[in-house]
């Protein structure tokens, strides 16, 4: 470890010392203490609201964006300190935010300069919250069959159609959305567009799943005019852009679960108990074991691909690889949680359970997204197979 | 904790690739299976000596490299994957484990030089019934003599000395051609051979340490072995997957239907995050961590679980040609039990890995 970046521990550390409101320096209660930031913003505190404004004002919500587009421009080895530091005392993230895990990253690959300027800061400081129009109807696995009509009218492009899966677009203020702009071809007639939400012909409504959330919308584009500058890359390059983007957010779904409060041994000890030291089932205890050791695994394979990153390698190809093992461990471990809690994940309101055992089975039946949402397990093993692998359809 | 090998492992790992695919390919483990030699290849073993893999871990004061395990581990991956024949683990990773561990400093001095330069074979000798069960020895041990019973000891056929456990834990050295011990030979279907090893009071010198110091010479084995098993397990999986890409019905290659890729990827993904257990427990001993019990578990589970897995579709996944004995796939699923069962498999790790995290 270099001095420089032992000085520059020092700095975060004593600077999160006198920023981090100490409420903040807690796990979250619930979802709903998630600071997604936005026009209508909603804070569950003052200190949230404090604690994003200065994070965002260091840029320290988008640590590794350059300082010009509202980022913190620190170096991999300066953020990793800093996410060292901000572990070390605990703190929440200042920001819950697609705008910076998947729009931001393929902004400053993609973008134009004037996109830059318009949109990233905006992220960075939690002003505008995005939403993803990417799943159609008819185009869920097989995205790019895309249906979503985008026309060139001179001055302004004009959008026909219907979006579905699109997270939190009842909240969101911008919308990042693939359309298709030539007929004729498949991959090669898709373009990204930015659509601002407030425009005319826009609705969204709620979708309620089997967890009775909703999280996700159907959006639907009724004679929207865009701007003809809200284009990110040019006509008909929006796939390249779009695959892109599907792998920062499939490396982001990968992450699930490793922030949950509940863990499964604490719940397999409460309700099915120890014996000689020992769960008293067994077989439970050896397939939680086996479960915990997939979720060592992955954790040290995460740890392995930044390694390697940082290294030079190229690592981009795994993040299917991640969204399957991710989504496979996050699913298992609420299974195995709602086994051991018995009855008492069976709960569904009121007083007769806690907080917490309603968690558990809402979390359960939440988690069976994870194998489909931004793109499916079996769409991913296609993705290792081909890219990976180099296993070919036809030969 | 690190992943990436620096230049003086990196630069052993190629030679170790090189040598193996060069001097020990599979082939070489078929002929002496034919020859009837039960894993006997002496010729090799000083060759890889020669190349410096027998002293890997031991220090430089006794004639070793002094490289450390990410150092070994990376030779044992190598020799893995061509299912090399030799002692590498028995006694350049177990044995030397167990005297740097547990051996007097005499019992260094004598043993030591002779195991790096590859001139004696030591083995450990821990296990009394069909299954892993370090804690139940029931081997009696006065007045300097051992008696009792220690079953399918890895390389005990062609051993210079053991590393003998008796009930209470305790450790001692014996040298093969020591009076009242005798061996019967085990034929072994992964064509590697062991021992069965009969001791009627027998001299025995005591080592340092007991119960303690067996755990941790047994994870030292146990990350060494997994080291060996990834080798085999990615070796395994490579020659499928390419065998996807060549082998033509329906016409086409039927690396080209679906279910077949989704198996691939699965195997694949199983390999990778097995790869950063065994990476990670090596370096866990290198930096004398404080949790190598729990890195050895999870890396001689997880080794164990993908290792069956890839043996297995190695097999189905060629047809046919997967059953014959020409085909190299037999060689690996049976090698595979043989290292998984050793120094514990899957269930006993399991078992070992629940308790230490406190369920």
């Amino acid at each position: 470890m270099t001095d420089q970046l032992e000085s520059f521990r020092a700095e975060t550390r004593a600077w999160l010392e006198e920023n981090c409101p100490a409420s903040m320096r807690t796990p979250l209660a619930s979802e709903d203490e998630i600071v997604w930031g936005g026009r209508n913003a909603k804070f569950p505190s003052e200190d949230a609201k404090l604690w994003l404004q200065r994070m965002g004002a260091k840029g320290w919500t988008a640590p590794t964006w350059p300082k010009e587009y509202g980022g913190g421009g620190l170096r991999a080895d300066e953020n990793r300190v800093l996410q060292q530091e901000l572990k070390r005392i605990d703190a929440r993230p200042a920001l819950y935010s697609f705008g910076i895990w998947m729009l931001g990253p393929v902004l400053l690959e993609y973008a134009n300069e004037e996109q830059k300027k318009e949109h990233l800061p905006k992220i960075a400081r939690g002003e505008i919250r995005w939403c993803q129009g990417y799943s159609e109807p008819g185009a869920g696995s097989d995205l790019a069959g895309l249906q979503t009509k985008c026309e060139d009218k001179g001055d302004h492009w004009l959008i026909n159609g219907q979006k579905v899966w699109t997270s939190y677009a009842n909240y969101a203020d911008w919308c990042f959305c693939l359309v298709r702009t030539d007929a004729s071809v498949k991959h090669e007639g898709i373009s990204f567009v930015l659509i601002d939400m407030e425009t005319p012909g826009v609705e969204t409504r709620p979708i309620k799943l089997i967890s009775g959330s909703s999280p996700f919308c159907e959006t639907f584009f009724t004679d929207v005019k865009v701007p003809k500058g809200n284009m990110v890359g040019r006509l008909n390059g929006g796939w390249e852009i779009a695959k892109r983007l599907l792998q920062y957010e499939r490396t982001n779904i990968s992450g699930f679960g490793s922030n949950t409060r509940v863990d499964v041994v604490d719940v397999a000890k409460a309700h099915v108990g120890l014996e000689d030291g020992a769960l008293a089932d067994r077989d439970l205890r050896a397939r939680i074991a086996q479960h915990k050791m997939f979720e060592r695994a992955y954790a040290l394979t995460v740890q392995r691909a930044q390694e390697e990153a940082k290294a030079g390698g190229n690592v981009s190809h795994m993040a299917s690889m991640f969204k399957v093992a991710g989504a496979n461990i996050n699913q298992e471990r609420c299974e195995l949680m709602v086994e051991a809690a018995g009855n008492r994940a069976f709960g569904w309101a009121g007083e007769g359970f806690s907080q917490d055992e309603l968690a558990v089975t809402r979390g359960w039946l939440r988690s069976k997204g994870n194998s489909i949402e931004g793109g499916t397990t079996e769409i991913n093993l296609n993705v290792v197979a081909k890219r990976v692998l180099g296993l070919r359809d036809t030969q | 904790m690190t992943f990436t090998l620096n230049d003086e492992q990196r630069m052993l790992k190629e030679a170790a690739r090189d040598f193996f695919r060069e001097q020990a390919p599979v082939s070489r483990l078929r002929k002496l299976r034919d020859a009837k030699k039960n894993g006997r290849d002496p010729e090799l073993w000083r060759e890889m000596s020669a190349l410096g893999f027998a002293g890997v871990i031991v220090p430089e004061e006794f004639g070793g490299a002094g490289l450390g395990y990410v150092a070994l581990g990376a030779v044992l991956e190598e020799a893995g994957r061509t299912l090399v024949a030799s002692p590498l683990h028995s006694s350049a990773c177990a044995g030397a484990s167990a005297l740097m561990l547990a051996g007097t400093d005499a019992q260094k001095e004598e043993w030591l030089p002779k195991i790096a330069s590859g001139e004696a074979i030591a083995a450990l000798a821990v296990d009394e019934s069909a299954h892993h069960a370090p804690g139940k020895s029931k081997l009696k041990a006065s007045g300097g003599k051992i008696s009792g019973e220690k079953r399918y000891v890895a390389d005990g056929h062609i051993a210079d000395v053991f590393i003998v456990s008796d009930q209470e834990g305790a450790l001692y050295l014996v040298k093969g051609d020591t009076k009242g011990l005798t061996r019967r030979e085990l034929v072994t279907a992964d064509s590697r051979g062991a021992a069965d090893l009969t001791f009627d009071n027998v001299a025995a010198e005591p080592m340092n340490g007991g119960l303690e110091a067996l755990e941790q010479i047994l994870d030292r084995a146990r990350i060494g072995l997994a080291a060996e098993m990834l080798g085999q397990a990615s070796e395994a999986f490579e020659i499928t997957a390419e065998y996807l890409k060549t082998r033509r019905q329906f016409g086409q290659v039927i690396g080209g239907f679906q279910t077949l890729q989704h198996r691939a990827a699965k195997l694949f993904t199983e390999l990778e995050l097995t790869r950063s257990c065994v990476w990670a427990a090596l370096d866990a001993l290198d930096r004398n961590a404080g949790d190598i019990a729990e890195h050895a578990s999870l890396a001689k589970a997880r080794a164990a679980e993908t290792l069956h897995l890839a043996s297995n579709e190695m097999v189905q996944l060629h047809g046919g040609i997967g059953m014959t004995d020409e085909h190299d796939a037999g060689f690996y699923l049976k090698r595979a039990r043989v290292a998984e069962a050793l120094y514990g498999g899957a269930s006993f790790h399991r078992d070992r890995y629940a308790g230490m995290l406190g369920f």
